[in-house]
């Protein structure tokens, strides 16, 4: 069996969910070769073939392009598998790809499975077992999801180059905004998620927060609704967190908000629904309404 | 100018998720639908375009699925858009994303669309694949997981999400699609003046056998949940109860209390 891992640069480097593909590529037991637009100033710990464009003339994120070269890597080396990781960049390129070549594309792979893969459903709460119907297919793997592997070496280089027209023009990256809180010296995290209800209950959350000597997180719907500034929001495009404890109130526990804090020491889930995926990495789960739970427990902890 | 917005009627994620009779998606007994979120920003966005736009623009929504899907419709009809394509299957459920974009790309393609939005993904099934594949079928222009829309004089300027904050800007030609990020604005609410409006829009309904050109090129064996991975305590029943308990926890096992 044989896989094309597509890595990924942003910035001008190499990211490291790229060894992430290798850790899936393992799993598989298959053979690699891997492709990149980036840089022949950074190129990856693998002794493998690496087909690589470069990122100066192709651009970062230039769909049209990008395409072309993954197609041409397919051509040279007639992958089993297409393998992206779930990211802004996978999902966006992998449906390219796989429309490209009518074949199957399986996203946010979490695991083998007998004879396919698993992948998340349902906000995460139930899983799907899929199994490709034609003979190759296109995988995105959810990040974190696989190990990390470092295959070590020097790649073989392949140089590729594409051009023609471009239906997007990428102008340029807008940096995170700047942070007024930094949520990762808290000790004590206090999060407030959709649960919560309505704005005018966050102080309720904020009180816990208080009373427990820590800061006020959010998860990202009420970031959204702009119940709470973007710079309490922990997850994938927020902060990432590791306090001694972490508190989730309402969070019902969407991957992009547990990559953000799973490091925890210890997780306090506070959730009506006893099912709700923060469950499964909550050291204690409170199944119990945020707004009767949590003005009590206050209330207790100030006595 | 013409405008399509793409939705999908899903399930309250709030509900407990139990096995079809096959085991391979949820049974739709005891489920509340409702719009899928991340359409519900793709409907904003194209109704506030639809209505700097003016007069000359028409904003058409189209939803796959069984007779329920027409309620999705309806709040979109109630929050602006001005006519619907009910593409009407009562098994849209069992079908790939591949089969949906196919049935998509066969209802837009000699309708002339300059712009198409949809959300970036389903909640239920969260492939984030029936956008871009749409858009590919259609040999257009296309960008993924925006939270950023502007739109002067056939250029779209849009902001797409990355991970840690930060942003790529891209600029594109219509004709093109967008899949629209959850944060991208703020849906607005139906008023019921607005509901009563869209009593009135059309609804075209069309059978999904006049659309689908495509087999399924995946297949669900297997719908259940994930492995417990235990060791987590459950604290149910009274609240005082939990209190107590979840205190004597916290001095047992954090340093956070002394």
């Amino acid at each position: 069996m044989k896989t094309l891992l597509i890595g990924e640069y942003r910035e001008g480097k190499l990211l490291d969910s790229t060894y992430e593909l290798f850790g899936f590529a393992g799993q598989l037991g298959a053979e690699t070769a891997l492709l990149l637009v980036g840089s022949e100033t950074q190129l990856p710990a693998y002794g493998g073939t690496l087909y690589l464009a470069d990122a100066a003339a192709c651009g970062e994120y230039n769909p049209d392009l990008h395409k072309k070269l993954v197609l041409e890597a397919v051509q040279k080396e007639n992958p089993d598998y297409i393998v992206f990781v779930h990211s802004s960049y996978g999902w966006d390129l992998a449906p390219r790809v796989a429309a490209a070549l009518k074949i199957a594309q399986v996203s946010e792979v979490v695991a083998l499975a007998d004879g396919g893969f698993e992948v998340g459903c349902c906000n995460a709460k139930m899983r799907r077992t899929v199994k490709p119907a034609s003979a190759r297919a296109v995988v995105t793997i959810q990040a974190g999801a696989f190990p990390v592997l470092q295959p070590g070496g020097s790649p073989a280089v392949q140089k590729l180059t594409s051009d023609g027209g471009a239906a997007l023009e990428f102008v340029g990256y807008e940096a995170a905004e700047k942070k007024d809180v930094d949520l990762a010296k808290a000790e004590v995290i206090v999060s407030a998620g959709r649960g919560v209800g309505k704005k005018d209950n966050i102080p309720v959350i904020a009180a816990l927060a208080a009373a427990l000597g820590g800061e006020l997180g959010a998860s990202r719907p009420v970031v959204d609704a702009e119940w709470v500034s973007h710079s309490h929001q922990v997850g994938t495009t927020g902060q990432t967190v590791s306090p001694k404890l972490y508190v989730a109130c309402g969070i019902s526990g969407a991957i992009q908000h547990l990559a953000g804090m799973k490091k925890s020491d210890f997780i306090i889930a506070i959730n009506k629904d006893k099912d709700a995926p923060i469950g499964e990495i909550a050291d204690v789960l409170v199944v119990a309404d945020v707004m009767q739970f949590v003005p009590a427990l206050t209330a207790k902890l100030a006595r | 100018m013409k405008l399509l917005v793409c939705i999908k009627q899903v399930p309250d994620m709030e509900s407990r998720f139990k096995p079809d009779a096959a085991g391979v998606w949820f049974a739709e007994t005891d489920l509340a639908f409702r719009m899928n979120e991340y359409d519900e920003y793709a409907v904003e966005q194209a109704v506030q375009l639809r209505e700097k736009l003016g007069d000359g623009c028409e904003l058409t929504v189209l939803s796959i699925g069984p007779d329920r899907v027409v309620e999705a419709i309806k709040k979109a009809l109630a929050m602006g858009c001005d006519n619907a394509a009910h593409i009407q299957d009562p098994a849209a459920s069992g079908k790939d994303p591949w089969q949906i974009a196919s049935i998509i790309a066969a209802y837009a393609k000699d309708k002339g669309f300059d712009l198409i939005f949809t959300g970036m993904q389903s909640q239920d099934r969260g492939s984030a694949q029936v956008g871009v594949t749409v858009a590919e079928l259609l040999g257009i222009a296309s960008t993924s997981t925006i939270v950023g829309f502007d739109y002067d004089n056939g250029t779209i300027t849009a902001k797409r999400e990355l991970e840690g904050g930060i942003k790529g800007v891209v600029k594109m030609k219509t004709p093109a699609l967008v899949t629209c990020q959850l944060g991208l604005n703020i849906p607005r609410y139906p008023t019921l003046p607005n509901i009563m409006k869209a009593k009135k829009k059309e609804i075209a309904a069309i059978p999904v056998a006049d659309l689908l050109n495509a087999d399924s090129l995946a297949t669900t064996t297997s719908f259940h949940p994930p492995a417990k991975k235990g060791g987590g305590i459950v604290l149910e029943g009274d609240v005082a109860d939990q209190v107590d308990k979840l205190i004597a926890i916290l001095k047992d096992k954090t340093a956070v209390l002394r």
